[in-house]
């Protein structure tokens, strides 16, 4: 199993096809924000109740407390907020992950990151009774890291190098060992496991305005320490070596990547619950239009992660009325086969 | 693979008292799991109890409850082995066991959907499984047949579907009242608590069915096992051996999974400790019986090392087999011939 290369060789700016890629990226990012518009004017409008776009748009700019159905709008303003916010996290996270790693099959759902923080969520609440999502959002981060800090360190160790196969299998088993200590825990507690089993599949709209302002300042944190790595990453993609030699300390800039995923993966997990395959899946799309670039991958990321949860959102209140099916399962559901497809294609992503 | 090998005869004699060891340890589990606990039955009782007298009390907690789980330990547990070490010798990884190819994920969603959806029980709901098990294995096959990497990349295909199996899980978690979710939930865990000697019955006569086919089983895959153009050459025809020997292996997951849930690691953990034990080989019989040895073990862990409650075995297994997992792979990593 070798490291990925498929980045290094597509990452090399500089020259007429940089100039290119360049514009290229930039009718991709006008695209995704206007794509990110309409997603987010269908989260408002599509539901158990539809409305109309001018309806969404009266509810929005002169709301009337008597009209029902600028009431049912404004109630899907948070759910589409949290939309924005946890699909931008786990897309900047991934690329950022696959960064850090140099591995295109890195995701937080995979290796465990995601585990990591709904465990510790659980624990905290069962064990200790923290309550609110200012406790929440602290143990995501701590059961984020440590999740991440075991399954980089198990992976990486050796000459081998964190390889896609030893992390995704470092994952794996990380995934089944907390799975079993989360589900002690609810088999304990039938409260705890008839709350817990909504908040697991990964849902939006669980959480109010109020409570995303609190998180939202460490996504915007991790976000900014992400969104300054694309230098590393780029020249990591070379190899730990090459970065070296052009000047970058490495463990340093890793590390603060690194603090960058907890962040915005914790934050995403505390709000939303566990949802894989985001971070895995807005990468590569991004990669197959533009390129290995991080300086682009990166902000891009920042508009196609949004766009596919709350596409993946609005599918799942319509695919099968009258319930609705969680984002969470809705990006599995569309982001496994993008994983296998990978696979298969495996001839580029070098495993 | 050491230079000397001893001759084949002492070779046969040490394998032979491995397995009796093994044998007898999987024996003192049984017992102990039968006669201690928070009501303790003396080796006189147990007899008194076997014999047919009734023991106000003892008498039902051994027959009705403590025996039967035994019994499904034992079975369920040398079940899961046997497949573990199918997969790990078919596909020369040791991390290639059904729980980590996300098979058992394929039984585990089809059983849930059949439990939830269809209420589906006994016979029927082990076929669900079977086939959903049978799915997966084809599945993740057909992704990972072309190539060379053909071990790893049908582990990451496993894992791939297996992350979306969950998903799939969890969602038909959420679709139904909140009791018969927490019984899909202790079952997923893989539990033993509600044995009944039906459940008994059910899996013995399944693997006597099966179990027939593991002796020439075995010894087609110890022919693979040396690879695919030496066995050809040896006359096998090696697809549909592989396809028989796939099948067995995923009947086997399947069955024990059907019964008892799928307790984590236990396939995984056998084959490695068998070998480990054989000095390296790969022993079928001593896969089976550290099958039932880790969950006959973890299955009394769980009764009676956490004070009141009793935990479902699957956490007991899934929480010491992560870390082996992770130690396995940092073991194969420093000798630099991991997947």
């Amino acid at each position: 199993m070798k490291l990925a290369d498929a980045p290094a060789a597509t990452a090399t700016p500089g020259g007429a096809a940089a100039g290119q890629t360049s514009r290229q990226a930039g009718w991709l990012g006008l695209a995704l924000l206007c794509a990110l518009a309409v997603a987010v004017l269908l989260s408002l409008s599509v539901g158990a109740r539809g409305t109309g776009v001018g309806t969404v748009w009266a509810a929005l700019t002169a709301p009337d407390p008597a009209n029902g159905e600028h009431a049912v709008v404004l109630s899907r303003v948070p759910r589409t907020v949290a939309g924005l916010l946890v699909g931008s996290a786990l897309g900047l996270a991934g690329t950022a992950m696959q960064g850090i790693a140099r591995n295109p099959l890195a995701d937080p759902g995979i290796l465990g990151i995601n585990a990591g923080a709904a465990l510790a969520v659980v624990l905290g609440i069962q064990l200790f009774s923290v309550s609110g999502i200012g406790g929440h959002v602290w143990l995501a981060f701590l059961g984020a890291g440590l999740a991440a800090a075991l399954v980089y360190a198990v992976a990486s160790l050796g000459r081998e190098g964190a390889t896609a196969l030893k992390l995704a299998l470092a994952g794996a088993a990380l995934c089944a060992g907390l799975g079993s200590l989360l589900n002690a825990v609810l088999l304990l507690s039938r409260e705890a496991f008839d709350a817990f089993r909504f908040w697991q599949v990964g849902m939006l709209g669980v959480r109010s305005l109020s409570e995303m302002v609190q998180v939202a300042p460490f996504l915007l944190l991790g976000s900014v320490l992400a969104l300054g790595s694309a230098r590393l990453f780029n020249a990591l993609s070379l190899g730990d070596d090459a970065a070296r030699g052009l000047g970058i300390a490495v463990g340093r800039s890793r590390a603060v990547a690194a603090v960058a995923v907890v962040l915005l993966c914790g934050g995403a997990t505390a709000l939303a619950g566990p949802v894989a395959f985001v971070g895995l899946v807005i990468p590569h799309l991004l990669r197959l239009a533009i390129g290995g670039n991080y300086s682009r991958l990166l902000p891009l990321s920042l508009l196609a992660g949004p766009l596919l949860v709350l596409a993946a959102d609005v599918l799942g209140r319509v695919i099968a009325p009258p319930s609705e099916v969680q984002v969470g399962v809705m990006t599995a559901v569309i982001g496994a086969p993008v994983f296998l497809w990978m696979l298969r294609a495996g001839k580029k992503v070098e495993l | 693979m050491s230079i000397q090998v001893p001759p084949r005869s002492r070779r046969r004699t040490t394998s032979i008292r491995v397995n009796t060891t093994l044998l007898a340890a999987v024996l003192l589990a049984f017992a102990a799991s039968v006669m201690l606990g928070r009501y303790p039955v003396g080796p006189g009782q147990l007899l008194a109890i076997m014999g047919g007298e009734n023991l106000p009390g003892l008498s039902f907690i051994v027959l009705q409850d403590r025996l039967p789980a035994a019994c499904l330990g034992l079975l369920a547990g040398a079940a899961l082995g046997l497949s573990g070490a199918f997969f790990q010798t078919l596909l020369r990884n040791p991390l290639a066991s059904p729980d980590v190819i996300g098979i058992g994920y394929g039984s585990s969603a089809a059983a849930v959907a059949g439990m939830l959806l269809f209420s589906l029980q006994g016979p029927p709901l082990m076929l669900a499984a079977f086939l959903g098990g049978l799915a997966v294995a084809l599945l993740i096959h057909g992704l990972a047949r072309s190539g060379r990497q053909v071990g790893g990349r049908l582990i990451l295909a496993g894992i791939g579907v297996a992350a979306l199996l969950q998903a799939v899980i969890q969602y038909l978690l959420t679709r139904t009242d909140v009791n018969a979710a927490a019984d899909a939930l202790r079952w997923l865990t893989g539990s033993l608590n509600a044995s009944t000697w039906e459940r008994v019955l059910l899996l013995g006569t399944g693997l006597a069915l099966v179990a027939p086919l593991a002796v020439p089983a075995g010894s087609k895959l110890r022919i693979l096992a040396l690879g695919d153009d030496t066995a050809a050459g040896l006359g096998v025809r090696v697809a549909p051996t592989r396809l028989g020997l796939v099948l067995l292996g995923v009947a086997l997951c399947a069955m024990a999974t059907a019964v008892t849930g799928p307790i984590a690691f236990v396939a995984f953990l056998s084959g490695p400790l068998a070998r480990r034990l054989h000095g390296g080989r790969n022993n079928l019989t001593g896969a089976a019986l550290a099958g039932a040895l880790t969950v006959l073990a973890a299955a009394f862990l769980a009764d009676n090392a956490f004070g009141d409650a009793s935990l479902p075995v699957g956490v007991v297994t899934g929480a010491l087999g992560a870390p082996f997992l992770l130690w396995l792979l940092v073991r194969t990593n420093k000798q630099g011939n991991g997947g």
